[in-house]
């Protein structure tokens, strides 16, 4: 797989005090794709979210991705919506999520990213969130309908706090806006893995791997897949060519289903998934 | 040309600074000789943009490409014209209507007559213009939220016109209450398909529909029904209805010979709103009204007045008013009008009421509703609900105008335009329930009781 050159300066590369690159580069240093798995917070409640992060990192997790239930989650499929409703319905509130952040850094040391539509940070202000999530131990944020173009304000802050800024890349993705995310983002640069929304799907299609090579020619040291992987046997195909894999949907079933020891269960399962093969390490 | 929008390429402004905004903008823009009319996006002020997945981002610039080309292409324009005239029925009327002028403090008030386009409202203005850019970019299917029905309708009639297929989303519980709605939206063709996702309302349905776009983009054209949402939507759905205004103006000169003191119209997402101001927006002593939907009372939390009492925010694609809570999650609205149920804005709304340019005040379900029956019976047109929130408006800015004349001025010297955006056939079953005109055990009763717009 291709190689990439580790001094690069720009921000699409810079891992300097990353916590996310650290994540995902320590998976490679041990021949691995690093495991990322997402749940939503409050779902049932903000104790059952901490406990299912802490359950993550001890089976094989590497980086955890917690999203704030919103509204109007233009990007999400049927299961997290459903989830992300319950969780609203049970009195989650935006504050919360430091809360669950600092719950799961302080019991692990897997790096812990925040998912989140844009209004709720919007409304308690770019910089005021920004600061409480570093103080939570937060790694940074993933945005999935917040552009590089919209985001002058957070990458001023997020640079100034040393916090991970992942913006979405998709197949649809223009070679120019390709470059442009990569060089805004930090971390790791998330590839949407086929045109659609979070859920569950047998495969994630051909469309992935061309995305990631495109990202990694743009300069992006670690580019991680998501949506719609849901299996050992995906976790396995993508890591392959990515940096890093994606479990989200997959996963919140489980704790839809089983509670925590079902997410554990999964995350051993999925963990399975992550050796390169031999020929494709790159560390 | 508009200087003010001189920094609008998306990597330029600084879209996230500024709640507030130099009240004195709109003045310094007119005094200059400077135009806020045609305001190309996608910013208005610190409004609009794309806040938008990534996915999503090729398919609104392959739009606002099409869209740019096509304006300039008198091919397109023609066709565009052609349909208006012999499909839609343009010129709408320009009706004065002295009888109901006598409830507006005696000024004279003039309806602009929307509601005798095809299908019934203005928003055949803009399916329109958008089936025929989904035409030129190759595209076979359109994808419609709707509310009520209006839009659906609408976009279900312009897609069977052009041979389109078009799939409509809509609120589950709204595909109950309007079950005659969703039977001519099959009876043209289109599939509904009823949303049960979230608060299962207007918001859901345009949650699910942008869902079914990021999926079957390469196909799919997104036909928002109002000029709200990311760039290019805002200017573009404004752009299709600016044929309101303009043809408004022209009429109000030859009848007048003059401008009106005022313009009033109804706002939801702000489409039937933005097309007639825009005609206005640089005659600077036309006052302009947009009227929201303040529900059971601005004061009780049941409503849509979205300008009135909103927070700067994002939601489906675009920055500006908002109703939300202290989270950032959306609130339910709420009004007896459908299409007025809306807790967003369009951005170039949020933009006139910071400069000063245009007013924002809330009607009540029951202004709108007495303005309703007013219309009805002094000048035998039967509005539409949203309608009804811009005469209630009207008939109060003819009173203030009535009661602030300068000394020499009469009543009748000033002159007020509506745009009157939709017929209430739709509508009868409500208002029917509202005035207790049906009998107890009829169906209908029973329909108006779930709040059935037929
Ligand atoms: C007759 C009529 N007027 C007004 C509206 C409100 O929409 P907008 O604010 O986009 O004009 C609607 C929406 O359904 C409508 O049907």
């Amino acid at each position: 797989m291709t190689t990439h050159s580790t001094d690069r300066q720009s921000p699409g590369a810079g891992a300097a005090g990353s916590k996310a690159a650290a994540a995902i580069e320590k998976a490679r240093a041990e021949g691995r794709a690093a495991l990322i798995g997402y749940l939503p917070a409050g779902f049932p409640d903000v104790q059952t979210t901490i406990d299912a992060g802490i359950a993550m990192a001890e089976n094989g997790v590497d980086l955890i991705e917690i999203g704030i239930p919103y509204s109007d989650p233009v990007m999400d499929g049927h299961v997290i919506q459903e989830a992300t409703v319950e969780a609203l319905a049970n009195g989650f509130t935006v504050p919360r999520i430091f809360d669950v952040v600092e719950g799961i850094t302080r019991a692990t040391d897997a790096a812990v990213l925040v998912m989140t539509y844009w209004n709720p940070v919007m409304r308690m202000g770019v910089r005021t969130f920004s600061e409480r999530l570093a103080a939570a131990g937060g790694a940074g944020l993933i945005t999935p309908d917040l552009i590089p173009d919209e985001a002058a304000e957070w990458l001023e802050v997020s640079e100034e706090l040393g916090l991970d800024r992942v913006f979405l890349v998709a197949p649809s993705t223009s070679p120019q806006r390709m470059q442009a995310t990569v060089d805004a983002s930090r971390g790791f640069v998330y590839a949407v893995s086929v045109m659609g929304v979070t859920g569950a799907r047998t495969s994630v299609g051909a469309a992935a791997q061309a995305v990631v090579d495109a990202a990694h020619r743009a300069g992006a040291e670690r580019v991680c897949v998501g949506l719609g992987v849901s299996s050992s046997a995906q976790v396995r195909e993508i890591g392959a060519y990515a940096d890093g894999v994606i479990v989200g949907t997959a996963l919140v079933a489980a704790l839809r289903d089983g509670g925590v020891e079902a997410v554990a269960e999964l995350t051993r399962e999925l963990s399975t998934g992550t050796a390169k093969v031999p020929a494709g390490g790159a560390a | 040309m508009t200087d003010m929008h001189q920094d609008s390429g998306l990597q330029g402004a600084d879209a996230g600074a500024a709640d507030a905004i130099d009240a004195g903008t709109a003045e310094a823009f007119l005094s200059h000789d400077q135009t806020l009319r045609h305001a190309p996006g996608p910013y208005f002020g610190a409004y609009g943009g794309r806040w938008m997945p990534e996915s999503l981002i090729a398919a609104l610039d392959e739009l606002q490409d099409t869209f740019e080309k096509a304006k300039a292409d008198p091919e397109f324009t023609a066709q565009v014209a052609e349909l208006n005239k012999n499909y839609a029925g343009r010129p709408s009327l320009l009706t004065e209507a002295q009888r109901f002028a006598e409830h507006c403090g005696g000024v004279r008030v003039f309806l602009k007559r929307e509601d005798l386009n095809h299908t019934g409202s203005h928003k055949i203005n803009n399916v329109l213009g958008q089936a025929l850019i989904a035409k030129r970019m190759g595209k076979t299917r359109v994808i419609a939220e709707t509310g009520a029905g209006q839009h659906g309708v609408a976009s279900a009639t312009a897609a069977a016109l052009l041979g389109l297929e078009c799939v409509v989303y809509m609120g589950a519980e709204d595909t109950r209450r309007q079950a005659l709605n969703v039977a001519r939206m099959q009876l043209l063709g289109a599939t509904v398909i009823p949303v049960t996702n979230g608060s299962q309302t207007l918001k859901d349905a345009i949650n699910d529909a942008l869902r079914d776009w990021v999926a079957n983009v390469e196909t799919t054209h997104y036909l928002l029904g109002t000029a709200a949402g990311a760039h290019p939507f805002p200017s573009m759905v404004r752009y299709f209805h600016e044929v309101i205004g303009d043809e408004a103006r022209e009429q109000i000169l030859e009848q007048t010979g003059k401008l009106p003191d005022a313009v009033c119209a109804c706002v939801g997402g702000g489409s039937n709103a933005i097309g007639m101001f825009h005609g206005f927006l640089d005659d600077r002593d036309v006052a302009l009204y947009g009227f929201e939907a303040g529900g059971e009372g601005v004061e009780t939390g049941r409503h849509a007045a979205t300008i009135t009492l909103g927070r700067p925010g994002v939601l489906h694609g675009a920055r500006s008013y908002l109703m939300q809570d202290e989270d950032g999650q959306t609130m339910e609205s709420h009004s007896i009008s459908a299409g007025l149920d809306y807790p967003g804005v369009g951005p170039e709304h949020a933009y006139l009421a910071d400069i000063g340019r245009a007013k924002y005040e809330p009607i009540t379900d029951a202004e709108a509703m007495e303005a309703f029956k007013i219309l009805s019976r002094t000048e035998g047109i039967i509005p539409a609900i949203e309608t009804a929130h811009a005469l209630a408006g009207a008939m109060k800015v003819g009173q203030r105008l009535a009661a602030d004349l300068a000394p020499g001025e009469q009543a009748s010297d000033k002159i007020i335009v509506v745009n009157l955006s939709g017929r209430g056939d739709k509508d009868v079953a409500t208002a029917a329930g509202y005035f207790d005109l049906l009998p107890d055990d009829s169906a209908e009763q029973e329909i108006a009781q779930e709040g059935e717009q037929l």
